[in-house]
């Protein structure tokens, strides 16, 4: 079994006394893409914040390439190479395309670099280099928050629900996006509702339910127990 | 045309300055969200510091300059950052109005502190009588120096935001705090420097303006209302358009001083006029603009405090009139009459219950509203005719509309500042114009600026003395906070509520907004005019001072940390400002302090003399306790007492006894006055174990935390 690069052990986490998060554990392999999927509400969202540092932990631990890493701050965090996509339109919509990736330099390329990778791997971008985030389509920001993964290449990348208010089309050609990110050998915790969008791509995935990892193993074993989980997907 | 041109060389120094001022705030926005209400208070203290250094320390002034901008200023905005405003991250806009606001009192009440107000500074201009003569034209070098400065800072702030990557992260801040970090970059070290160049912008302004107006606390704080102006026009986020609104707003002022004789209306009103231009285009820039402007919605809910009952309103107006009876038999009478004017407090601060509390609109003009009741009774109450009290409430209730007219197209920061500039031009104007006529009438409106009330007379049945004002005060303070009450558990109440949580849904809802918004600010203006009158009619007499801009803010303050909702708190504001609370504990405890410690017996008495000070940071605390401390710690306490008889009986037994005592002569009102206030207070507190959060109260949290991220998203 390959060692674990991302590992979550009993999180509990909640929203003032509620708790959210019931002792989850997942643990996420080098160079793997895990699939974590569940209906609104199952604390998905929660879990990768509470791992991105952005939400706090309520107790457990977070370990980072085998450094325990609970309670460090965002900016810390991304330093050592966690990369989230947060949910909904990871850009900044008063700063320009170009901006936006400017601000993906701040983990060491150069803006020249992270415009010429960023350009390559989504041409669109490139056209609407000028345009400020906010006008851009929900497709083309999502493609703009991806860029900053491939641009910083991190050792994991997290992403939350890519698929949200988009059409299906466009997202499975941002999943291909994420998997050619993880065929560079970024390791990969997608988080969905729906399954079909992301199944096809994980080496492992994992079904939430309030809060609880539910079921875990390979896409095969958990798409069997989907449909008695939730009703998603 | 010589004129001209030394009339428009003098505007655009003044344009200059606004611009530098405007360009602090506008960036310190941009980058952190927060509007500063205290970059004026910011500037003034630089201005201070500045003049301490090179005057009152004869420092060379390029030292002086550069401790002062270069070094202090700076670390005064990480100061600011760390102290104060990092607290903020994630709070509603109204929290963070009330936050700067409270830092605008501390600083001017730490300014009153350091510099004695009653000695005069003299401040000599930079290059004093140094003259660059330009084509005929004479242009000080004082001007020439500050276009240049002005000219430094737009060049270098454009060059900062657009051309280097620490700019774009300070504006990608505002965008979303936690996505910055999630880039790598640390959020707050970026805030950190958008408040030093803030700071240190307010302070150059400062600096600059000092010379041309006296070295004076409040007007140099005031001196950002101007600023507003020219930031407005940028709609709080554009530095090209802030500038030309600074240069139309300095050489607009420059013309009109300039021309004043040459002007249709006769001299004597023109000097109120000058000083509110600022103020008048900062109105209609916010009323005419051609976008309406929207602030972020206010997405904290003050009140997680239940419905007040029938019962336990009427309980409590019951027990202040006869409180108020009790007491009015122990007090000296002189003291008596310095008390009368609690409850004329304590009504206009229950009248900012309806409009703030309830519904939402952040009025910061209460006091203005009050004084038109003070006018009104002067004016038609000469005889004590009760019809004078009528026309209080009723005149200011219609002023109260026109203020909420704004609130149509404006919310938000934009409204707040509305009504600070329907203040500021009541201050700067309209209660400082001489006498004169109009439509064949004779109008000489504040009096010449001391008004003399006479208390009511209803039928036959003279409020003149000490006593019977005093208990009248507390049965209208009474019957007003059992109106208010009425209000919130109205169905108009639920709309006010439901208004403030979300007017889009509301309207959506066939809601109409616009009737909502005009009724609550006309029962507010109306009840703070009744305050007003009352108020005056206590004190017998009144100034423009005691009904000023700053006397507004610093009661919606005290109203603040003890808690918008509660009729409670209003009661708490009208004894804390009315009986000078502060200076009576300070005092005292300045006199417990033993005299080998002079400079402790010094600072107490510092203390309680400077109520702004003490204001200031209790609000600045606020971020701990952001529903008020009579709403989330004495109310659940005595609403467990209220359940508990024999607690209830020991209480109210305790009370009478020291009462008894103090009829018998045995304490003095000091005594008596602390065990009272130790008995309702702290004994509650010392019995009852504190209530545990509730469920709903982590929802709330949550709610508001998920809304504030889709709103930041919605931009």
């Amino acid at each position: 079994m390959a060692e674990a690069v991302l590992e979550l052990k009993g999180i509990r986490a909640g929203y003032g006394s509620v708790e959210v998060l019931h002792e989850v554990d997942l643990s996420l392999r080098r160079g793997s893409v895990l699939a974590v999927l569940g209906s609104n509400g199952a604390g998905k969202s929660t879990l990768l914040r509470v791992a991105a540092g952005l939400h706090p932990l309520g107790s457990g631990s977070v370990l980072l390439d085998g450094r325990r890493v609970a309670n460090w701050s965002p900016d810390r965090l991304a330093r050592h190479g966690l990369c989230l996509i947060p949910e909904g339109r990871g850009v900044f919509p008063r700063l320009t395309v170009r901006e936006n990736l400017w601000m993906s330099t701040h983990l060491g390329v150069t803006r020249a670099t992270a415009e010429e990778i960023a350009f390559a791997r989504f041409p669109r971008l490139g056209e609407r280099r000028d345009q400020m985030a906010g006008t851009l389509s929900g497709g083309e920001q999502q493609m703009l928050a991806l860029a900053r993964a491939v641009i910083v290449r991190p050792k994991v990348l997290l992403v939350d629900e890519l698929s949200m208010g988009l059409a299906p089309q466009l997202v499975d050609s941002l999943y291909d996006s994420v998997r050619a990110i993880a065929a560079d050998g970024v390791s990969v915790l997608v988080v969905e509702q729906f399954a079909r969008a992301v199944l096809g791509m994980a080496d492992r995935a994992a079904i939430m339910v309030s809060g609880r990892v539910v079921h875990q193993g390979t896409p095969a074993e958990v798409e069997e127990h989907l449909s008695s989980a939730y009703l998603g997907g | 045309m010589q004129q001209f041109f030394s009339y428009t060389v003098s505007g655009l120094g003044t344009a200059a300055i606004y611009a530098i001022a405007a360009a602090g705030l506008v960036l310190t926005y941009t980058t952190t969200g927060v509007f500063n209400f205290a970059h004026g208070a910011t500037s003034m203290l630089g201005a201070f510091t500045y003049w301490e250094m090179r005057f009152a320390w004869h420092w060379p002034a390029p030292v002086a300059l550069i401790v002062c901008l270069g070094v202090l200023a700076p670390l005064f905005g990480i100061l600011l950052e760390r102290g104060v405003m990092r607290h903020l991250d994630n709070s509603s806009e109204t929290t963070k109005v009330v936050t700067t606001i409270s830092l605008m009192l501390g600083l001017l009440g730490l300014s009153l502190w350091l510099w004695n107000p009653s000695r005069s500074r003299p401040f000599p201009r930079f290059w004093e009588g140094d003259v660059l003569t330009l084509a005929g034209v004479r242009i000080p070098y004082h001007v020439v120096a500050t276009l240049a400065v002005t000219l430094l800072v737009a060049l270098g702030l454009w060059l900062v935001l657009k051309r280097t990557r620490f700019g774009v992260s300070m504006r990608a801040v505002v965008d979303d705090r936690s996505l910055v970090a999630l880039n790598g970059a640390r959020p707050h070290v970026i805030s950190m420097a958008s408040w030093s160049v803030g700071t240190v912008l307010a302070a150059t302004a400062g600096v600059l303006i000092a010379p041309t107006l006296k070295l004076s606390a409040l007007p140099l704080t005031l001196l950002v209302v101007n600023a507003y102006a020219a930031a407005v026009m940028g709609k709080l986020k554009n530095l090209p358009l802030t500038f030309l609104g600074a240069l139309v707003l300095g050489l607009a002022t420059e013309y009109f001083r300039g021309y004043q004789s040459s002007l249709p209306f006769s001299d004597k009103f023109v000097p109120g006029f000058l000083a509110s231009v600022p103020v008048i285009v900062l109105l209609l820039v916010l009323v005419l603009g051609r976008s309406p402007l929207r602030g972020h919605a206010i997405t904290r809910v003050r009140e997680t405090v239940q419905r007040p009952t029938w019962a336990g309103s009427a309980g409590m107006a019951v027990g202040v009139v006869l409180v108020a009876a009790l007491l009015s038999d122990v007090i000296p009478r002189t003291d008596l009459f310095t008390l009368g004017r609690v409850w004329g407090l304590g009504i206009i601060a229950l009248s900012l219950i309806p409009v703030v509390g309830y519904g939402g609109q952040l009025s910061l003009c209460q006091m203005s509203f009050a004084g038109v009741g003070m006018v009104m009774v002067q004016h038609l109450g000469s005889q004590g005719n009760p019809l004078a009290l009528v026309a209080a409430i009723v005149v200011p209730a219609l002023l109260g509309m026109i203020v909420a007219l704004p609130s149509f197209r404006l919310s938000g920061i934009y409204f707040a500042l509305s009504t600070a500039a329907f203040a500021v031009l009541m201050d700067r104007w309209i209660f400082l114009l001489p006498r004169f006529r109009f439509l064949g009438l004779d109008w000489d409106i504040f009096n010449g600026g001391s008004l003399d009330l006479r208390r009511t007379r209803f039928f036959g049945l003279s409020m003149e003395g000490n006593r019977v004002f005093f208990i009248y005060g507390a049965a209208v303070f009474a019957l007003v906070s059992v109106a208010v009450v009425g209000i919130r558990r109205s169905n108009y109440g639920q709309r006010l509520l439901a208004l403030k949580d979300s007017p889009a849904a509301c309207a959506t809802l066939g809601m109409n907004i616009k009737v909502a918004k005009l009724g609550v600010f006309a029962v507010s203006a109306g009840l703070a005019g009744l305050g007003g009158a009352l108020y005056g009619q206590g004190m017998q007499s009144a100034t423009t001072e005691s009904v000023q801009f700053v006397s507004s803010l610093t009661l919606l303050m005290v109203m603040v940390v003890a808690g918008l909702s509660s009729p409670g708190a209003a009661l708490f504001a009208g004894v804390f400002l009315g009986f000078g609370l502060n200076n009576v504990i300070f005092g005292k405890i300045a006199d417990f302090v033993p005299d080998r410690l002079g400079w402790a017996e010094h600072f107490f008495d510092k203390l309680g003399s400077n109520t702004l000070i003490v204001v200031g940071l209790a609000g600045l605390s606020l971020g701990r306790h952001p529903d008020g401390f009579v709403a989330t710690r004495l109310r659940p306490r005595w609403d467990q007492i209220l359940a508990r008889p024999h607690a209830l009986l020991g209480i109210g037994g305790t009370l009478v006894v020291a009462y008894l005592v103090r009829i018998a002569g045995l304490i003095n009102n000091w005594l008596f006055a602390i065990a009272a206030i130790i008995v309702l207070t702290v004994v509650p507190a010392a019995i009852v174990p504190r209530p545990k959060h509730s469920a709903e109260h982590g929802l709330a949290d949550d709610g508001e935390e998920v809304m504030i991220r889709a709103g930041a998203r919605g931009h």
